[in-house]
């Protein structure tokens, strides 16, 4: 017993190392499998708090192009409005439920990252405004990516711009489907994989999301194609995208929150086979 | 508690801080950041206690990961650094290291420059590793741990001069 004492003593460097080592690198083992329950993330009180304080100075710095982005997107909106299709025409109402089925909660991007294979993005919304993880990010001009955790006022979100996120896609014009990856090397493109060769691609045509997953609404926009490769081995094409937005200079974000997304998912649940 | 280990708690604070608010946010070409945090761990007290030095190596690390959202990748880094430390230091500046006082904030001696750069290396390619984690992107890996140990180098160097201490 006491050489254990003895050895533990004599060697507590190395084993104290050993340790922490172990600790850290399961952390990262963890962080990399997606979507495990990370430990360590931005979404606290501390961390995001001092986000939220910098975030506050650096604003002022982007005020013109934010002012920007919102005058352009209510020219879309005013243009939407002006140009209804029929204006005759009652709107549909979905009469079974009377209420719509998606809901927009406004956030502020407090951290952006971007240079690093797995980035992710604080916002300053939390559990408190409603935001749940799995729910989707977008802005004005496209998509940013999937909320990952909430604390009761802060959330960190997948970015679009991380290796490890998969979202659903199609080609505007054909409907086929894809899905939406990153290779983590330019942060204005990102990668469209498993298209079927069948679909007739060209460069210039729209990426908009697929509406397959209950995450994003269907048609929001994504980016352009703006290379395409084919695979000689598969039946499939590889497309890089170039996206709508910029990754590098983010303001106010909309979280989407899907009202039948909990019905789809039970239901979901109940017909998948018991593992 | 004496002066150096309350200068030692300021500096722990003084360097996180401005990492986040300062260096994260400074990035060449979009993709070389520098991370003179760790100059926490270089400047620690040589003959300092060393497993005291490990905790708070992976404490410093645990911190940026927070910062960061990157899981446990800085944590690792710092630890392997602490742990290496000793090495690195009979490497550079021979094996009687311990008995002639050792100051890093000094003339900018080949003996000092090469703990930085071997100090810089061991951290940023165990980190940038961590942080890939595949091998597929082992050359990415490669430049950008030879990229961002330049700007580290640069930027921990400029850092030692501002604030050197005046004597006498």
């Amino acid at each position: 017993m006491q050489q254990i004492f003895s050895f533990i003593y004599k060697n507590s460097h190395k084993l104290l190392f050993l340790l922490l080592l172990g600790i850290s690198l399961g952390l990262t083992i963890q962080a990399h499998s997606y979507h495990k329950s990370k430990v360590i993330s931005s979404a606290n009180f501390v961390t995001g708090g001092v986000y939220e304080q910098i975030n506050s100075v650096n604003e002022y710095f982007h005020l013109k192009t934010q002012n920007d982005a919102l005058a352009k997107e209510n020219a879309s909106l005013r243009r939407m409005l002006f140009n209804e299709a029929d204006t005759a025409k009652a709107p549909v109402v979905d009469t079974i439920k009377g209420v719509r089925k998606v809901d927009v909660v406004v956030a502020k991007v407090v951290k952006n990252s971007y240079t690093v294979p797995e980035n992710f993005l604080t916002l300053d919304k939390g559990a408190t405004s409603g935001i749940k993880a799995d729910m989707g990010v977008v802005n004005s001009q496209g998509i940013v990516g999937i909320v990952d955790h909430t604390s009761a006022n802060y959330a960190t979100v997948v970015s679009i711009l991380n290796t490890q996120s998969k979202i659903n896609a199609k080609i505007k014009k054909s409907n086929h489907f894809g899905s939406l990856v990153w290779n983590g090397k330019n942060t204005g493109f990102v990668q469209l994989i498993d298209v079927p060769r069948l679909a007739s691609v060209r460069k210039g045509d729209t990426i908009v999301t697929g509406g397959q997953s209950v995450i994003f609404p269907a048609n929001i926009n994504i980016g352009t194609i703006s290379k395409i490769y084919t695979d000689n081995e598969t039946n499939y094409y590889t497309l890089e995208i170039k996206l709508f937005n910029d990754m590098t200079n983010l303001g106010y974000v909309y979280v989407i929150k899907s009202k039948d997304r909990e019905e789809i998912l039970t239901l979901e649940k109940q017909s998948q086979p018991n593992e | 508690m004496n002066s150096t280990v309350i200068f030692n708690i300021i500096r722990f604070f003084l360097l996180i801080a401005a990492q986040v608010v300062i260096f994260n946010n400074l990035t060449l070409f979009g993709f070389i950041t520098s991370f003179p945090y760790i100059l926490f761990i270089m400047l620690y007290p040589v003959n300092g206690n060393r497993n005291v030095l490990l905790a708070v190596s992976f404490l410093l690390g645990i911190l940026m990961d927070m910062f960061s959202n990157s899981g446990g990748v800085h944590a690792a880094a710092c630890l392997v650094l602490a742990y290496f430390r000793p090495g690195i230091f009979k490497f550079s500046f021979g094996l009687s290291y311990e008995y002639q006082t050792v100051r890093l904030d000094d003339v900018l001696t080949p003996e000092r420059f090469s703990f930085i750069l071997i100090s810089v290396v061991v951290h940023h390619f165990t980190m940038f590793l961590l942080e890939v984690f595949r091998l597929v992107l082992f050359w990415e890996v490669l430049l950008r741990t030879l990229c961002s140990t330049v700007f580290t180098i640069l930027v921990c160097i400029i850092l030692i001069y501002m604030f050197k201490p005046s004597r006498r």
